[in-house]
């Protein structure tokens, strides 16, 4: 079987095994409601892994992104409170996300340094930021968010509805896919991770490609941030740290090579979904630590290299 | 007195930063910002140069910073080596919080004699880096993945050892390991004897040509007949020692042991004095001493921001200009153009 296939396969069978798992242990565990929380409490986690997908994919990293989180809380919260439609102040927001994950990547490209020295430096830029705008949380009071983004949630059955956060976690996902699969910018992305080299002889324009990545990395963290204000309703610079290897674990669960290459943004959603679960599942538990989702999602990043190394080493030996 | 003082360090300085020029010694980079960085306080914090004697004890800023760096310092040698090799440890933090939490948890709730604290912690943070090794050496699983999954799972082992628990201690020994003094501040004893055993390893032997070649071009070191495997697999050991020891530090240091916190985001700045010292994450080539410079720059900087009354919350930005402009300094595109500017003068 394809290779692709394969280590999607034991993904998908790793996340239904869980839910499984959870809904053997735990009477109201395979609720609707459930499984609705789960995609609207890990949806900017899972915005932030899309593009992070690409970033990847190409052969890169980005650790600024949690810190881009942050900042677009703290500069739509603030500006709100000063008196702007949380409208604009988003748009601008998603304008400087991806603006500032441009000059990243034209960073990266022109000067040739590694990603992870300059999304390095990112983080600790972005963060900054955050903090001179505010350095305290701050409490979105407008009724767009109040009113309208409630009003946008979609009823499912009954009480259940489906929270505006999860549509945009889904609108994401399927953007995301279509962009990798099937257009020219998703297949420049493989060819690049796949061999730099090869991919510039070959006409693709790669530095101009890689300041078009970490511009999408960028504005998918902001558009997390904003997914962000949505679900906490307010804006604080100190929050998400640590939320870039969230992303890059969901990624790395999700099939995709941190080698560059090789990868998706569908295996990347049942890599969040992974994590979520074992959140909720601790959750359901109620007697078990946090610290044990830690271990385990440890183990589980050493289960899936370990499958993705001896998998592409048996595909090496074969050739 | 003082001046006299000022005077001989401002000659040592600038005796040091015209040898490194003219030797072509990539300190001279590290140190020349260094160098900046304390002219700076010269002339504007008063209060920046003034030592104290007090009961046995020197006391000072300068003493303060050499003492805070000290951690990053004893990171960045075992850093230094892993990045040398091609490879890279996200793990050392989490790593940190392990051997401090068992050090800990031994002497308060187990009652063993603080010398096996010490050596059980050590232990621990060498079966760290072994398993570290054995993933990056023996699975060849990418450096950067295989110590995510420790840099991940650590800090849960961790909090496993403690419970959960912030764990108090108050041992003589154990405490003197992050706050003795011998004159000068222990932890910055214990990096200089760190330094001086791995430098006299690395250089007064064949191995760090060893760690540089196989961090060059790893085909061509085992042509050469070098057991690439085992020596990456060492450096990483190496490296979860280090990072050990400096997890007694710091754990001794707050008199207890929190898993949350302890080494949190250390890893960066052990990656960052690396880089500013001069060695690229490419591998090959090297620098111990640098690597040392680079850490003392970093605690420099952080502490001249808290003595100018720069918030601290906004502190992370100069650290980000700092290591982007160290970045685009080793970048190949400035170097050629430094070096066609150099031609034509």
């Amino acid at each position: 079987m394809n290779r692709r296939y394969m280590t999607l396969l034991i993904t998908a069978l790793v996340l239904i095994a869980l839910y499984a798992c959870g809904g053997i242990y735990f009477n109201n565990f395979m609720r609707l409601r459930v499984l609705v929380n789960l995609f609207g409490d890990n949806a900017f986690t899972g915005i932030t892994a899309v593009g992070m997908t690409f970033v990847i994919i190409s052969g890169g990293i980005d650790l600024s992104v949690a810190s881009v989180i942050a900042f677009t809380t703290i500069f739509i919260a603030q500006n709100v409170q000063n008196g702007w439609h949380p409208i604009p102040a988003m748009l601008v927001a998603l304008v400087l996300g991806a603006l500032f994950g441009a000059v990243q990547g034209w960073i990266i490209s022109f000067f040739q340094l590694p990603p992870f020295l300059v999304t390095l430096a990112g983080m600790f830029f972005a963060r900054g930021m955050g903090f001179i705008i505010n350095d305290v949380s701050i409490a979105i009071k407008h009724t767009f968010y109040s009113e309208t983004i409630r009003n946008l949630a979609i009823p499912l059955q009954g009480k259940v509805r489906l929270p505006f956060t999860a549509t945009c976690l889904i609108v994401f996902v399927i953007l995301g896919t279509i962009l990798a699969r099937y257009t020219r910018f998703g297949r420049y992305v493989y060819a690049i991770g796949s061999n730099e080299a090869s991919a510039r002889l070959m006409g693709v324009p790669v530095d101009r490609m890689k300041v078009a990545i970490y511009a999408l990395s960028g504005f998918c963290a902001a558009s997390a941030g904003i997914v962000v204000t949505f679900y906490m309703q307010s804006g604080n610079s100190s929050s998400f740290t640590g939320l870039e290897m969230d992303a890059i674990a969901a990624a790395v669960i999700g099939g995709t090579l941190l080698t560059g290459g090789v990868g998706g943004v569908p295996g990347t959603l049942m890599g969040v979904l992974i994590l979520g679960l074992i959140q909720t599942l601790i959750t359901f538990q109620g007697s078990l630590n946090n610290w044990w989702a830690k271990i385990f999602i440890g183990a589980l990043l050493f289960l899936f290299i370990s499958v993705q190394q001896i998998l592409s080493r048996r595909l090496a030996t074969r050739s | 007195m003082r001046i006299a003082i000022i005077a001989l360090f401002w000659l040592v300085m600038l005796g040091l930063l015209y040898h490194t020029r003219k030797t072509r010694n990539v300190v001279f980079w590290p140190l020349l910002a260094l160098a900046c960085l304390l002219f700076f306080n010269l002339l504007f914090t008063p209060q920046f140069y003034q030592l104290d004697w007090w009961e046995g004890h020197l006391y000072g800023v300068p003493i303060d910073i050499l003492n805070h760096s000290s951690k990053v310092a004893i990171l960045s040698l075992g850093m230094t080596l892993v990045i040398a090799c091609g490879g890279i440890d996200l793990s050392v933090g989490a790593v940190m919080a392990i051997a401090g939490a068992m050090m800990a948890m031994m002497s308060k709730e187990m009652g063993y004699s603080p010398w096996a604290c010490i050596a059980a912690a050590l232990a621990l943070g060498i079966i760290a880096g072994m398993w570290n090794g054995f993933l990056v050496a023996i699975m060849g699983i990418p450096p950067m993945v295989a110590t995510l999954i420790l840099m991940v799972a650590g800090r849960g082992v961790a909090q496993l050892i403690t419970n959960g628990q912030i764990i108090i201690f108050n041992d003589p020994i154990l405490t003197f390991i992050g706050n003795g003094f011998i004159a000068i501040p222990f932890p910055f004893i214990l990096m200089l004897i760190m330094f001086a055993l791995t430098y006299s390893f690395t250089r007064g032997t064949a191995v760090g040509y060893m760690v540089e070649s196989v961090g060059d071009n790893e085909v061509a070191a085992r042509r050469a007949g070098l057991n690439s495997r085992l020596i990456k697999y060492l450096v990483y050991v190496f490296a979860g020692f280090c990072a050990a020891v400096a997890g007694l530090v710091m754990t001794s240091n707050i008199r207890s042991a929190d898993a949350n916190n302890i080494g949190l985001n250390l890893e960066l700045d052990a990656i960052m004095s690396v880089v500013i010292g001069g060695t690229a994450m490419t591998g090959g080539r090297f620098y111990l001493a640098s690597s040392v410079v680079g850490a003392i720059l970093i605690q420099t900087l952080t502490t001249t921001m808290y003595a100018k009354d720069v918030s601290p919350v906004v502190a992370p930005v100069p650290k980000a200009l700092v290591i982007l402009a160290v970045c685009l300094l080793q970048s190949d595109r400035v170097k050629r153009y430094l070096a066609s500017r150099q031609e034509a003068a």
